[in-house]
Parts: C-alpha cells; structure tokens; sequence
C-alpha cells in the first residue's frame, strides 16, 4: 500500500479486522472486509457501519457565514433551524456541479458542511476564495471521524450505545449533540443507503472506541464497495458518476434542492436557463432482467442509435439482478422506456425506471 | 491462504483443469475467485465450440470487476456448468466442485505439460501472479 495514502482515525481497526484496502481519492479506505453482497445484505436487514471518515467536514463561521452559504450553494440555508441540516449542491457560474454536500446549521452563523473526499481541496479552494473578511473556513476533518451506522436497527442500536432516547424523535436531516463511548458526539439522521440511521461525528480519537461498541452490538463493518451498491440501489447521485462539474441539477434531477427564487446564487441564472429550454438529457433508473453488470461509460442504444451513457452500475444485493442510472436523451427519459446497454460484445435489455424504484416497489 | 489441490492442473490465468480420461473440467481457482470477490455473472461458451489453448472462452463478472476466461486445453466443449448461472455464489463457495464452468474433449493431451502443478501454481499465485 502507498504510504502517501491519507488514512482515517479508523484505518488500524481496518487493518487488523483483515479488510482489503484500496485508494480512494487518495485516502487507504476499506472496499470490503467480508465481501460486498454480505455487507451490502446486512444494511438492508439489520445494522452495518462505515468509516466515512474521509468525507470533508468544514466549518464556516462567523458574521456573513449564512450569507456566504447562501451564495454558494443551491438550497436554501435559512429554511434551516438550528440542528437541521440539508443536501445542496456547491454550484459554478455555468451553472455545473462542484460538489453535493450536506450543509449543518449550528448557530444563526455558524455551520458544519459535509463534502466528498475527492473535492475537498477543490471545494475548500472555491469557498476560501468568495469568503469574506469575518467568516472563519475551518477544515475540521483530520480532527474528527465520521462513522455511518445505517439500517433497520440502527436507531435504536445507536439509542441505546449512546443511552440517547432521543435520538429516536430526531427527524430525517435532524441532529442532535451528545456523548458517545464518553466522548463528544453529533448525530445526524442521515446516510446513503437508503436505510433509516444516523451518520455520527466524533472526535478523532474517539473514534475506535465508538467503531468497536457498534461492533460489539452486533453492527456489521461495511467497506466502500457495500456503500457504492446501496447508494446506487437507493438512486443517489455520486460526483464522478452522475454529477459534476459539467452536469446540470436539471438533468440530474437535482432541482429539488435547487431554490431558483431565494435570490441570487452561483450559477443561478445558467440553470433556469436550462430548466425554462428543457434539458437535452436526463438521469433515469435502469433495471436488467439479468446479472451482467452495464459499468460506467458503457453506451445506452435504442436499436442502432446511441441515446445516452451509463454513469453507475451495480449488481444489486437486494434485488439479484443488475441495476444501473445512466443519462438517456430527453424523448428517452419515461418510465417504461425499453433501451439496451451494451456490455462489451453484448446487449443487455434494460428498462427507464425513477431512479427511486431502483430498489423496487 | 488460498486451497491449491494436489491433484489439478493450473494456468497462469488462474484456471483450474481436472483430468478424468480424455475429458478435462474446467474452472477457476480459490485464489481467483477470492481476488474476484463475489461473483454474480457468468458467461459459458455453447456446447460444441472448438477451443484453443489459451482461447477466450467465457467471462466472469464479479461486483467489482469482469474477467476473461481462457481454455487452458484445446478440445470440443462437451458441456457446461449452466446450473450455476444464476446461482453464481457456488463459484466463490466452492470452485473445485459444484463452481466447475465447462468441460472439453481434449484434442491434444500432450499441451497438459504446459501446465502448472499445484506446487508451482502456488508460488505463482503467492507471488501476486497475473
């Protein structure tokens, strides 16, 4: 393993729980400790946990912070009380995707935003450079680990670890402070698996301890590969795949967190544009009868015409059969629609499903 | 650490060959499969394609990666293991035996001492061979 990898709070307890390792935007991060389907199956039956401690945590402060939020990003940060938080999207002039984040409001001016490892230094770089004299830009992500503990019994695992009852009445994109394993913790009901639970941020050196008291209560350890797989089967975006800087929140079907009328924002103007012409393409969900696995960049075809790309792909766990998201041409878009994916030699038949019933029902 | 038999023959592309008269089965090694992870998608030739040593024959798909399948003998493909296909866990579970893919007619049995022995193929494996 290169030892210019970044490692996490958590990445001896990887090690020594024998799981294999990958770089993953420059960080040495856990893809699988027992295998992916397992880990995968576990999260949607029970309780599985993640170290996402690579993910970026920033804390804008200070006088001018909810204004600078506020210019920067998609959503709208003043719809949120304190203790909530947000998906957004840090968004450029053209009206592109710099990153999707999740925005914690702490105080009136005072926030935690939660953004993708492979951005960080891109996205500290652009929110350094439109911060204004008074707001302080703290990158408080080597100080602190991030576990995401996710599934149908993560709630009250987590209730009862913490000896927190009330985390239970949080709402999703709710959080609440409070200890865990003796130290400082926030628990945010939140993640990316389409399960219910929490996504916990405690200090650094805490964070084997917490790691180790979901282990011991049964909690599953999940690597990235588990984490890829449900978040594809639950229809979230990933930057790198679905979105960056060259994609439209219209064509991703990201306008919902999109807020066109709270006043001006980067690249405001760009994307109503592109909402009032209509986008040329949309992201859709993709179901397969079978197990071929349609990859990313492979070639969406109606008959002989290519009519858009696939920008994820998994075997679903859940489901046992492929399922993908890709961008297919506008006319393309409906629900129902049958399209074909080619798979190297092959053609695979596929079928335009919302990227929320991905999953099924 | 990866099970290697005694009494199978191995490729440097991580096929087994097991030998029963003038039939040989075909499947992946422990090795690959784990290398592999879990595999979801198997695609097997017909029954009756002609086959080359070293010749694509097939792919495996695992949720991380797709692999190429090459004969390690010449022969006619007598049958495949097409039970498995949408049971494709039986490979990762158990490669030797319920996880064979294909067997082939060999047509030249004196390209077995091409092959490696479970001894070599080992140190090949060990050695992070691809």
């Amino acid at each position: 393993m290169d030892t210019a990898l970044k490692q996490t709070p958590l990445y001896n307890a990887h090690v020594a729980a024998k799981a294999r390792i990958v770089d993953f935007a420059g960080w040495a991060m856990p893809v699988l400790y027992t295998g992916i389907l397992e880990e995968s199956r576990a999260v949607r039956s029970a309780i599985g946990i993640f170290d996402i401690s690579h993910m970026g945590r920033v804390r804008v402060s200070g006088s001018g912070a909810t204004a600078l939020l506020q210019s920067l990003t998609s959503n709208d940060v003043t719809a949120l009380q304190s203790s909530q938080a947000q998906y957004s999207l840090l968004t450029n002039p053209q009206g592109g995707i710099i990153d999707d984040i999740i925005v914690y409001r702490e105080a009136e001016e005072a926030y935690l935003v939660v953004i993708n490892a492979s951005n960080t230094d891109k996205d500290l770089d652009w929110i350094r450079a439109h911060t204004p004299a008074g707001v302080a830009i703290d990158n408080r992500t080597a100080a602190t680990a991030m576990i995401a503990v996710q599934g149908p019994n993560a709630p009250q695992t987590v209730a009862e670890l913490a000896q927190n009852p009330a985390l239970l009445a949080l709402n999703r994109f709710q959080y609440a402070t409070g200890t865990f394993s003796g130290a400082s913790a926030t628990f945010c009901r939140t993640g990316y698996t389409g399960e219910d639970g929490f996504e916990v941020i405690v200090p650094a050196e805490a964070a084997e301890a917490v790691w180790n008291a979901l282990l011991a209560a049964g909690a599953v350890p999940c690597g990235l590969g588990a984490r890829d797989a449900l978040r594809i089967e639950a229809g979230y975006p990933l930057y790198g795949h679905e979105i960056d800087d060259t994609t439209s929140p219209v064509e991703a079907g990201l306008m919902w967190v999109v807020k066109l009328d709270k006043g001006e924002f980067t690249g405001r103007d760009a994307i109503r544009a592109v909402k009032e012409r209509g986008p040329k393409r949309r992201l859709v969900g993709l179901t397969l009868q079978e197990r071929i696995v349609p990859r990313q960049g492979y070639t969406i075809f109606d008959k002989n015409t290519e009519i858009g790309v696939v920008t994820s792909g998994v075997f679903s766990p859940t489901r046992n059969h492929s399922i993908a998201m890709g961008y297919v041409a506008t006319p393309y878009a409906a629900t129902g629609t049958q399209v074909e994916i080619g798979i190297r030699d092959k053609r695979a038949l596929a079928t335009v499903v919302p990227k929320k019933s991905l999953l099924g029902g | 650490m990866a099970n290697v038999p005694s009494d199978l023959k191995y490729s440097k592309t991580h096929e087994w060959v097991r030998v029963e008269g003038d039939v040989a089965t075909v499947g992946i090694t422990d090795h690959a499969q784990a290398e592999l992870g879990d595999i979801v998608y198997l695609d097997l030739p017909e029954v009756g394609r002609m086959l080359s040593a070293d010749d694509q024959f097939g792919e495996v798909e695992s949720v991380k990666a797709v692999s190429e399948l090459f004969s390690p003998v010449s022969g006619e493909v007598i049958e495949t293991n097409m039970d498995i296909t949408q049971t494709t866990e039986v490979v990762n579970e158990d490669p030797y035996g319920k996880g064979w893919l294909i067997k082939v007619r060999l047509s030249n049995t004196g390209e077995l001492a091409n092959l490696l022995d479970a001894a070599d193929y080992e140190k090949f494996a060990d050695e992070g061979g691809h």
